[in-house]
């Protein structure tokens, strides 16, 4: 029959993508578990470093590290991570829209800025715009390892040790559960002050093997590259649970519009059947 | 056994890397390979914070149970009840770190001059997001009640 071909095309070209949707959205759903089991895992790390840290402020080293001392800012560096891949509702353009604000308030504050980008959706984005790239690295996969951002990390200390750079920045998203994502700018140096442990009063210092500045040199290093590495797994879980909820409402989508066609599809079949029985029945009557 | 029914002093003892959690609880004595030398650590042991060179820590937990851990270096801290050891996940030395950074500079050059860049994925990709974005379209329009 010639009626509604295609409609009918057309419902399964729909079905087809309905069933790519729903595949990518099974996959994402068993990553997003995965990669949120490694967020948790590298809690740890980052919350010990962080209770060093917390200790050696109230120790009382004669040695002071340059990454506490806060300068008049005049050039900052950013440190931003991105997916290396689409299909993941707004997770990255919502990023880009907060890291551009960002940009915008420094351009006005005559600060100027270097971008190192993690993921190849950053730095597709920002290699076309006039801004200072100075490195990058993408294609790190679900599980990265620490090692694989260490050279990033090392242009931007590098950077703040010289001098180029005033401040150090991370731009990722946080995932605060599986429906939100929050895009979020934190500052690795100079290392913020925190507050202080009552546990440990007193006038006391640490004894330092082999000296103070080559441990803080050491320990300080570890705590950014801890920090980004845990934007960097915490953005990789934001981007999964994206997708999972992006394909879940295209598949929806899809499923809907197939109902749809399939009721036009219908109800265009009866009327033919009922208009090829009309015209017979009248034409029986005629004769 | 006759000593063992008094209470032995006991440490907190935590071991993570920046990947995950190695090992954590309380323990009789640690051993370490400090950067400049072996360290056998005890509870109430002075505040102290050292590099750790890439070897072995070992834990000993009782007398007759302790164990082993291989790191590729990291950092040591002690505080009188506390013992946290920082792992590295890999080993690191600073003209490693130095490659490391050279690379990622490189990519980006390269990156930024060379425009061809890889069609197979990206255009499957971009297929499939057409397919979405006109769906996404086709829903709005029927909710306009088209």
């Amino acid at each position: 029959m010639a009626v509604g071909k295609e409609i009918r095309t057309k419902i399964a070209s729909i079905k087809n993508t309905q069933k790519i949707t729903r595949a990518m959205e099974m996959v994402a759903a068993s990553k997003m578990r995965k990669t949120k089991d490694r967020m948790q895992a590298t809690r740890p790390y980052s919350k010990k470093i962080g209770q060093i840290i917390k200790h050696l402020a109230q120790a009382n080293p004669e040695y002071k590290h340059p990454y506490l001392i806060t300068r008049e800012v005049k050039r900052v560096g950013v440190i931003l991570i991105s997916s290396d891949r689409g299909l993941c509702g707004g997770l990255n353009s919502n990023l880009f829209r907060k890291t551009l604000s960002e940009l915008g308030q420094w351009n006005n504050a005559n600060v100027e800025v270097d971008i190192c980008t993690i993921g190849t959706k950053a730095f597709g984005f920002f290699s076309n715009l006039k801004v200072n790239l100075i490195g990058q690295v993408s294609k790190l996969g679900d599980a990265p390892h620490l090692h694989d951002i260490v050279g990033i990390i090392k242009i931007m200390l590098d950077a703040y040790e010289s001098g180029k750079i005033d401040q150090l920045f991370v731009i990722s998203n946080e995932f605060v559960n599986t429906m939100t994502q929050k895009p979020t700018i934190e500052q690795l140096l100079p290392v913020a002050a925190c507050e202080l442990d009552e546990n440990l009063g007193g006038h006391w210092d640490y004894i330092y093997e082999p000296d103070a500045k080559e441990v803080l040199d050491h320990l300080l290093t570890r705590f950014i590259e801890s920090k980004v590495y845990q934007g960097l797994v915490e953005n990789n879980a934001c981007e999964q649970a994206a997708r999972m909820v992006a394909m879940k409402s295209a598949s929806d989508n899809a499923g809907n519009l197939i109902g749809e066609l399939q009721l036009i599809y219908n109800k265009a079949r009866q009327a033919a059947i009922t208009q090829e029985i009309s015209e017979i029945v009248a034409g029986a009557a005629a004769v | 056994m006759g000593k063992g029914e008094e209470m032995t002093m006991t440490v907190h003892v935590d071991i993570v890397s920046a990947e995950k959690e190695i090992f954590s609880g309380s323990v009789e004595m640690i051993f370490a390979p400090g950067e400049l030398g072996e360290l056998g650590i005890s509870p109430r042991h002075a505040p102290l914070i050292t590099k750790l060179n890439p070897g072995e820590v070992r834990v000993k937990v009782s007398a007759t149970e302790s164990y082993p851990f291989y790191i590729s270096g990291g950092l040591l801290e002690i505080q009188p009840h506390l013992v946290t050891i920082l792992a590295d996940t890999a080993v690191r030395a600073k003209d490693i770190d130095e490659v490391a950074a050279l690379d990622a500079k490189v990519k980006a050059e390269e990156a930024l001059s060379d425009k061809s860049g890889k069609i197979d994925y990206a255009t499957a990709q971009a297929q499939l997001q057409q397919a979405v974005m006109q769906l996404r379209t086709l829903d709005r329009f029927r909710k306009r009640g088209g």
